[in-house]
């Protein structure tokens, strides 16, 4: 609970976990895409009663009424009761409404935390809300404060894979074990992290810095080991780096020991 | 990492099945199991803390200790199956007379208002014109006109009109109470300034047809809708007072956050039987409460009112007392908590 945007958990077993908590930007943008969400439905039901005024106008009028009604108030509500905390908005957005304290979210949670935005909306355009969640600790509007919820964002998960970076791809650098044996003796633990750490967030970086960032490194790598010109030619720096990684991580065999006893701990820390 | 990484996708797989069934519960020997793998998960990150150089595995496994945490610390009451009649026939009245405090603070700051509106309209009959809201503005005019009005054209609108009134008056009253109820969170300011306003209209109105020698016919007009619709109402504020009691925690040694915790189910009960309650008095007021004498003699309307009233103090009165006296039951009994959780 100490820093700016990330609410921290510690377990009774003394572990601390985070949650990077949702500012009231992103939290605003996920409002509009909702609202238009709502409107979009709403003018499905109008549509769909435009059939029903033929046969009832004042029975389609009555409909037209109670449902838009029942859209407004419960398309929250149900949205994020049945995908565990998210709207169209907030999936959109990677945002989730979860417990303040870590907690399974209630359905009770989730009423009172969609009714209490008639405080929120006040004067006009979420003010109220907005002001509570800029002075909130824990950027909470005051529905989330009487529902002891958070909103935060989530991060992109996936469990790492090592096997999964090589799926289908051709190593040059295997067809010299000799050479490879030598690239994992010369290279030390934080210099094969890099590598690792670059190819595993390669989708995160600017395209030009992408290109810049794996030339630096496959120079170093290249000036460690030299390989014969034909492992290297008509391969890009990424995926020379690749090879690298490859080579350095690979399991002996199909065992699950990684391919050097002294690479262990590199950026895989030993179990 | 490699060896613990079949601990960590078990835990991912288990915790996958549970939150994708919550209503079933697990044997023992695999509760025991999933706390081991928390405890090893746990384990494995506070290790991975020292290795500045696995982001993505760190965060991995801190989503998957904050799944594991949530399901495992989980203490509230867990819901098995949500039964609808259970949460009607115990969980609401039992939850209504926890906080009848509240409720008799809503009626006196109701009857509050209604003293001050009918003394403004007895002395000063303008007044009626500073306070009513645009849609009572066939109120204006003197009492005695309007229900000749009312009682010379019987049958003006058609049932379709009728349902369209019918579910405009639901959607407002609903937002009424909901209203009532959110602005607890003004410590209980905005709740009361909208049970007196609604007293002030009450009042008034009532005043301004007994001075006129209409009370029969407002007794008729009133009751058969307002029986229901006004206790709701004052539920509504009902519940904005006890957010508003649990925010101040006056003498209370929990912190905030636990009274708000303690009180979010209930709140929603009580939001979802005043929902129900104003659906019903909308379909009476519009089909009902609207033929006058002629079409409707007036003791059949108050008859009818009155014994709404009777019914809706002997289910908020006794209804659920047995499930309350026996404990092995209320704790079975249901807090309003649809299917998976």
């Amino acid at each position: 609970m100490t820093k700016a945007n990330t609410l921290l958990i510690r377990t009774p077993e003394g572990v601390v976990f985070s949650q990077t908590l949702a500012g009231p930007m992103s939290r605003c943008l996920a409002l509009a895409i909702d609202l238009m969400a709502v409107m979009t439905a709403a003018s499905m039901l109008s549509t769909l009663l435009m059939a029903l005024r033929i046969i009832d106008p004042g029975f389609a009028q009555a409909m037209g009424i109670l449902l838009s009604f029942v859209v407004w108030i419960g398309y929250s509500i149900f949205l994020e009761w049945f995908w565990r905390g998210q709207t169209f908005g907030k999936r959109v957005l990677r945002l989730r409404v979860v417990d303040a304290e870590g907690l399974r979210l209630k359905f009770s949670q989730v009423v009172i935390r969609n009714l209490l935005r008639f405080v929120d909306m006040l004067p006009l355009f979420y003010l109220v809300g907005g002001i509570a969640c800029l002075l909130n600790r824990r950027s909470q509007r005051l529905g989330d404060v009487a529902a002891n919820t958070i909103v935060i964002r989530i991060p992109k998960i996936s469990e790492p894979n090592l096997e999964q970076l090589m799926a289908g791809k051709f190593n040059s650098l295997r067809a010299y074990p000799h050479l490879e044996a030598r690239l994992r003796q010369r290279v030390s633990a934080g210099e094969a992290s890099i590598a690792l750490q670059a190819i595993l967030r390669r989708d995160l970086f600017e395209p030009a810095a992408r290109v810049e960032l794996f030339a630096a490194i496959a120079e170093h790598f290249r000036s460690k080991v030299q390989f014969p010109q034909e492992a290297s030619e008509g391969i890009t720096d990424e995926q020379y780096i690749r090879n690298v990684v490859d080579s350095l991580y690979r399991p002996n065999r199909g065992s699950m020991k990684p391919a050097r006893p002294e690479a262990e701990p590199v950026a895989v820390p030993q179990s | 990492m490699t060896t613990e990484q079949p601990y960590w996708a078990e835990l991912e797989s288990t915790l996958n099945r549970m939150e994708g069934d919550t209503r079933r519960a697990l044997p023992l020997e695999q509760v025991q199991r999933l706390h081991y793998l928390y405890e090893r998960t746990s384990a494995g990150l506070v290790r991975l803390n020292t290795f500045a150089s696995e982001p993505e595995t760190r965060r991995y496994l801190e989503s998957l200790i904050a799944r594991a945490y949530g399901e495992i610390h989980e203490t509230r009451d867990r819901q098995h199956r949500f039964s609808p009649l259970t949460w009607f026939f115990q969980t609401l009245p039992q939850t209504f007379r926890r906080h009848i405090r509240a409720f008799w603070l809503s009626v006196g700051l109701t009857v509050a208002g209604a003293i001050f509106g009918g003394f403004a309209v007895a002395y000063d009959p303008d007044a009626k014109a500073a306070v009513l809201p645009e849609m009572f503005a066939n109120h204006l005019g003197d009492p005695s006109e309007r229900v000749a009005r009312e009682e010379k054209n019987p049958d003006k609108t058609s049932a379709g009109g009728m349902s369209s009134f019918s579910a405009q008056l639901m959607v407002n009253n609903i937002g009424v109470s909901i209203r009532a109820m959110a602005f607890g969170m003004t410590w209980g300011i905005g709740t009361i300034i909208i049970l007196f306003y609604n007293g002030i209209i009450l009042g008034l109105v009532a005043v301004d047809y007994v001075m006129a020698g209409q009370a029969v016919f407002l007794l008729g007009w009133l009751l058969p809708h307002g029986s229901i619709e006004l206790p709701a109402v004052i539920i509504g504020g009902q519940a904005g007072l006890v957010i508003a009691s649990a925010l101040v925690g006056w003498g209370r040694r929990d912190t905030l956050r636990a009274r708000l915790r303690a009180v979010t189910p209930d709140l929603t009960t009580l939001i979802f039987g005043v929902a129900l309650m104003l659906v019903w008095a909308g379909i009476v007021e519009a089909f009902f409460s609207q033929y006058h004498e002629p079409v409707l003699p007036y003791w059949v309307k108050i008859a009818f009112g009155l014994v709404e009233l009777t019914l809706l103090i002997a289910f908020l009165g006794l209804c659920g007392r047995k499930a309350e006296a026996s404990p092995t039951r209320r704790s079975g009994a249901a807090t309003l908590q649809p299917a998976h959780d």
